[in-house]
């Protein structure tokens, strides 16, 4: 086994990282070496970097910035390229990624939101996406009004994956129609002010993938689905559905393996209706 | 004059839920958190939450039962009126994450599944797969979202709350918080400040918890003055898969769904575990506690996987402890439905399917019973009132504290599922106590401005001095890895005085140096470094407090285990003999009672958590003995009944005299 060989034969290994210092400023590579431990991740590899704050060549640093949470993929904080593919890195093992031919370990931040220090990138717009969606369910009130519609096994099972998604924004990094936005804050513009304009930008452009699955979540739920056709009318119009090329890359790198490109075709599908239906003035 | 404004510090079930209740009152929110509120802690709950229901009812379950369960699983150590409270609400939580679409699993015919978790015997627990934390957290976060869009709410993400602004008068007038991208450091005027930050894990180093969980913020608010409860009452977990950077969990739903806890009768026996016969496993849980089985109460699982490894050498591996959690005898089908994502993390982490082959597990911290006091209002009926601004507040006016970071609900060890309740419970049961709170007041926290400035400076004096500093050469975090070893060793399964005194004695040391530490970095723009130096710094205070609170109580009592003053089995073999054995114990067990029946509070002085003790409200179910699985317990059972009999007729004939 090539862990077994490893393990005797390396001490050490490379870690190649793209870093940058802020938004706008240029980025650089810098190379780290890591000493080698048997079931180490990224995020185990990362620490180690921080804690010697050292290049390969010996030359002080700072540490890489990076961002991490639960520790085991249900947070979806620590999304990035490794490797050249997009994943979480806390449930990326050394070992796995260390086999064949890859001596060393290259770490990018994502390249479809704005960078905001090495490994940390704004994914706002993942959020803001589940708002212009109204990803909820618009329940009257928090009193107590007895127990929820009724759900059948059937209809649960196809729910809950989808109720899965953790806004990694793997899907989105795969996506060849999702572009990024990077709006400069101007100097002195008040934070309401920056995040209007930010949100603007946002909502003219693709919704992405997992909006549109949420939408369709929130569409099969027997109170969510009061506000379908509000939802439908979102995805109906710029930046909504038409825009997915069925290149199918989301479905692939998404970790939680939400059935995506399921719920695009019947968000299209839904979506032609709803146009049927105001054509004939029923909406 | 403008309008009242709440600052809630933490966006996890506490914080959220408390967020949509304020916004459906009509109060405006600004939430503050570490990291998208989406991505807080609570993601990771994987077993369930706790409610008696239709289908428990019709077997004798009552919300009566599920607070007894609750109390007696918590060793008595639990204030009763808000456990009682939240035993009654906890049909009616569910209902609502049931209306805001969680996808709780269901059965064949539409309803709520349920599941069994420890310490019950009934099925209470409802669940959304191996995801329930996930689930519940999601269907909270939409309801936000869509306040947000009202502009009810402002969130203020990546933001670390530094502490409470407190006016000449020690009352709260708002929070300070940095951002954790610009380093802005900024005051946040608010009438009430409600913190529900979580749990503590990280003064461990690692544990079942997730990074944000330093427990920095409770620190911070205990430094400020705010008193802690009970903090040495830590829960570790009996079933977690050990990793370099976490110890990452097992649920106890594993067990509920038919999981078996065993080890090779021949220590470390080398052969494929699917090979070893029937009779050459020992199924320790099982056969030490029939009634119960694998389910028993988490600190008692925990004490019996830890002494199987440590004292009866029976460890599968040689170099690393552990035991076998079996789940191979189950259907796939079944497992993956209902334990599917629990089983990913194993395969994930680990390589193997637990499907096939059984999983390898050991005890990790897990859980504080522990955390910031707060009051409550209680009724005659034994319950809190409803809308009380008494209700979770801290000793600090107008600063609250819900959730995971207070130390009501569950005594001296939590029952499984029932966290996720305590959290949602409070966040929903105080809203209206605030919202009380706020009408009252006839001066708002928008006219301390020179509070607020000089609070601010304050802060930023502090962080300043704190990135000019040289010198130091202390690495923050090695002292935090130092810190994490001295915890884990001395405070944790189980507990001696003489470990303890030293622990406290280097965790004082590592205090001291933490003073010295250099950052790598002093730049003022995502400094991650800084703000992970603070956190350490801020861990201190609270180690002290969990350890010296150990130190001092000299009893055994729910996850607090100290060998030296256990009470003994019984021995005698004559029926009579046994008897008066009972009775000895049972005089044994009222005399340490009166003197260890008390939480613990402390306050800090700067330096030190100095410690008092305060009486807890039992008034509602009196205390009884913990008995599961002890040797002769049906005798001790039998006096203790007898007595308590005696004493209820005496009350009624004393009664009766008095008429
Ligand atoms: C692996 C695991 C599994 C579990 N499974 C179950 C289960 O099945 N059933 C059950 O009942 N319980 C379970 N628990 C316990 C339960 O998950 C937690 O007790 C509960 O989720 C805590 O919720 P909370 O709202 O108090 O805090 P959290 O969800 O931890 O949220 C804390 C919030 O505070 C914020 N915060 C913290 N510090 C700061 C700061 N300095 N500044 C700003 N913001 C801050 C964070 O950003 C976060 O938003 C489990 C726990 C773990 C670790
Ligand atoms: S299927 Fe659509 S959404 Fe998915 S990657 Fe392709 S273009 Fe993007
Ligand atoms: S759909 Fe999958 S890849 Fe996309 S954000 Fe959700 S979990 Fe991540
Ligand atoms: S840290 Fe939560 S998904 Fe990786």
């Amino acid at each position: 086994m090539i862990k077994d060989a490893y393990d005797q034969t390396i001490s050490s290994f490379t870690v190649r990282i793209e870093r940058q210092d802020g938004p706008g400023s240029p980025s650089y590579w810098e190379t780290f070496d890591v000493t080698y431990e048997s079931d180490m991740n990224v995020i185990s590899v990362l620490q180690r970097i921080a804690a010697m704050s050292e290049t390969a060549t010996g030359e002080k640093t700072t540490p890489v910035a990076w961002s991490c949470g639960c520790l085991e993929e249900v947070c979806g904080s620590c999304t990035m390229v490794i490797n050249g593919k997009v994943r979480q890195s806390c449930s990326a093992l050394v070992d796995n990624l260390l086999d064949g031919t890859d001596q060393e370990l290259v770490l990018q931040p994502m390249s479809k939101f704005p960078v905001v220090r090495d490994l940390v990138v704004d994914r706002q717009r993942i959020f803001r996406s589940l708002q212009r969606v109204e990803a909820w369910v618009p329940v009257d009130t928090y009193y107590d009004m007895g127990p929820g519609p009724k759900v059948s096994r059937a209809q649960q099972e196809i729910n809950y994956p989808l109720s899965e998604c953790m806004s990694c924004g793997c899907c989105m990094e795969a996506c060849p129609q999702y572009t990024k936005v990077e709006v400069v804050r101007a100097d002195g513009e008040s934070d309401a002010d920056y995040d209007k304009r930010v949100n603007e930008a946002y909502d003219t452009q693709f919704i992405g993938p997992q909006a549109i699955s949420q939408a369709m979540l929130f569409n099969s739920h027997p109170t969510g689905a009061q506000i379908a056709e509000e939802r439908l009318e979102l995805l109906s119009g710029p930046g909504g559905v038409q825009v997915c090329g069925n290149a199918q890359n989301c479905v692939t790198v998404c970790p939680k393996e939400i059935p995506l490109t399921t719920s695009i075709a019947r968000a299209g599908r839904a979506v032609t209706v709803h146009k049927f239906k105001k054509w004939f003035g029923k909406s | 004059m403008s309008k009242p404004r709440v600052v809630i510090v933490g966006g996890g079930l506490a914080g959220l839920s408390c967020t949509m209740k304020l916004c459906e009152l009509g109060v405006d929110v600004d939430l503050i958190s570490l990291v998208p509120v989406k991505r807080s802690h609570s993601v990771c709950a994987q077993g369930g939450i706790n409610s008696c229901n239709d289908q428990t009812r019709q077997i004798g379950d009552t919300e009566w039962k599920h607070f007894d369960d609750t109390v007696y699983g918590g060793d008595f150590l639990n204030h009763q009126p808000p456990v009682k409270e939240m035993a009654d609400w906890a049909p009616k939580v569910i209902d609502l994450m049931d209306r805001l679409g969680v996808t709780f699993n269901r059965t064949q015919e539409g309803f709520l599944d349920r599941r069994r978790f420890g310490g019950t015997l009934y099925k209470r627990t409802a669940f959304a797969g191996a995801t329930t934390g996930q689930q519940l957290l999601y269907g909270l976060d939409e309801q936000v979202r869509r306040w947000e869009s009202q502009g009810k709410v402002t969130k203020y993400e990546h933001w670390d709350f530094l502490g409470p602004i407190l006016d000449e008068n020690r009352v709260c007038r708002g929070a300070i918080a940095q951002n954790l991208r610009t380093m802005e450091i900024r005051s946040f005027p608010a009438d009430v400040v409600v913190v529900g930050s979580g749990g503590p894990g990280l003064v461990y180093g690692r544990s079942t918890m997730s990074v944000m969980c330093t427990g920095s913020a409770a620190s911070r608010c205990f430094q400020a003055g705010a008193k802690y409860g009970n903090g040495e009452f830590i829960q570790v977990h009996p079933t977690a898969i050990p990793g370099a950077d976490k110890l990452r969990l097992m649920s106890e739903s594993a067990r509920g769904e038919g999981g078996r806890v065993w080890v090779p009768r021949k220590p470390q026996d080398s052969r494929d575990p699917k090979s070893i016969p029937e009779d050459e496993r020992y199924y320790f849980l099982e056969s030490r506690y029939p009634e119960y089985g694998n389910l028993v109460p988490r600190d008692i699982a925990t004490r019996e996987i830890f002494d199987i490894c440590v004292n009866e050498g029976l460890s599968v591996e040689a170099d690393r402890l552990c035991v076998y959690l079996d789940l191979t005898h189950i259907p796939k089908p079944e497992l993956d439905r209902k334990l599917g994502g629990i089983l990913d993390i194993y395969q994930k982490f680990q390589g193997v399917d637990p499907r096939d082959v059984p999983m390898k597990i050991f005890p990790a911290v897990h859980y504080s019973m522990g955390g910031l006091w707060t009051d409550y209002e209680r009724t005659q009926a034994g319950g809190l009132r409803v809308a009380s601004p008494r209700n979770h507040q801290t000793n600090i006016e107008n600063l609250y504290a819900i959730g995971e970071c207070d130390y009501h609900y569950h005594g001296a060890n939590r029952l499984g599922a029932n966290s996720l309740l305590s959290c949602i419970f409070t966040g929903l049961f105080v809203a209206p106590g605030i919202q009380q709170k706020l009408s009252g007041m006839t001066k708002l926290s928008s006219e301390y401005a020179t509070v607020h400035k000089a609070a601010q400076d304050e802060h930023q004096n502090r962080h300043d001095s704190l990135l000019k500093r040289d010198g130091g050469n202390e690495n923050p975090y090695l002292l935090h890895q130092e810190l994490g070893q001295v915890m884990t060793r001395s405070a944790t399964v189980v507990r001696r005085n003489d470990q303890l005194a030293e622990a406290y004695e280097t965790i004082c040391d590592l205090h001291e140096r933490s003073k010295n530490c250099s950052l790598s970095d002093t730049g003022n723009w995502t400094n991650q470094n800084v703000v992970f130096t603070k956190g350490v710094m801020d861990m201190f205070p609270l180690a002290k407090t969990i350890v010296k609170g150990a130190l001092q109580r000299d009893e055994c009592r729910g996850a607090h285990y100290k060998p030296d003053f256990q009470f003994p089995p019984l021995q005698a073999t004559t029926d009579q003999e046994r008897h008066r054995e009972a009775e000895l114990w049972c005089d044994r067990f009222e005399e340490n009672n009166k003197k260890w029946l008390k939480s613990t509070i402390a306050e800090f002085d700067g330096e030190h958590p100095q410690i008092t003790y305060e009486d807890v409200d039992v008034s509602i179910e009196p205390p009884r003995p913990r008995l599961y699985g002890l040797v002769g317990a049906e005798v001790i059972e039998q006096v203790w009944n007898d007595r308590r009999a005696k004493r209820s007729a005496d009350v009624a004939e004393n009664q009766a005299a008095a008429t």
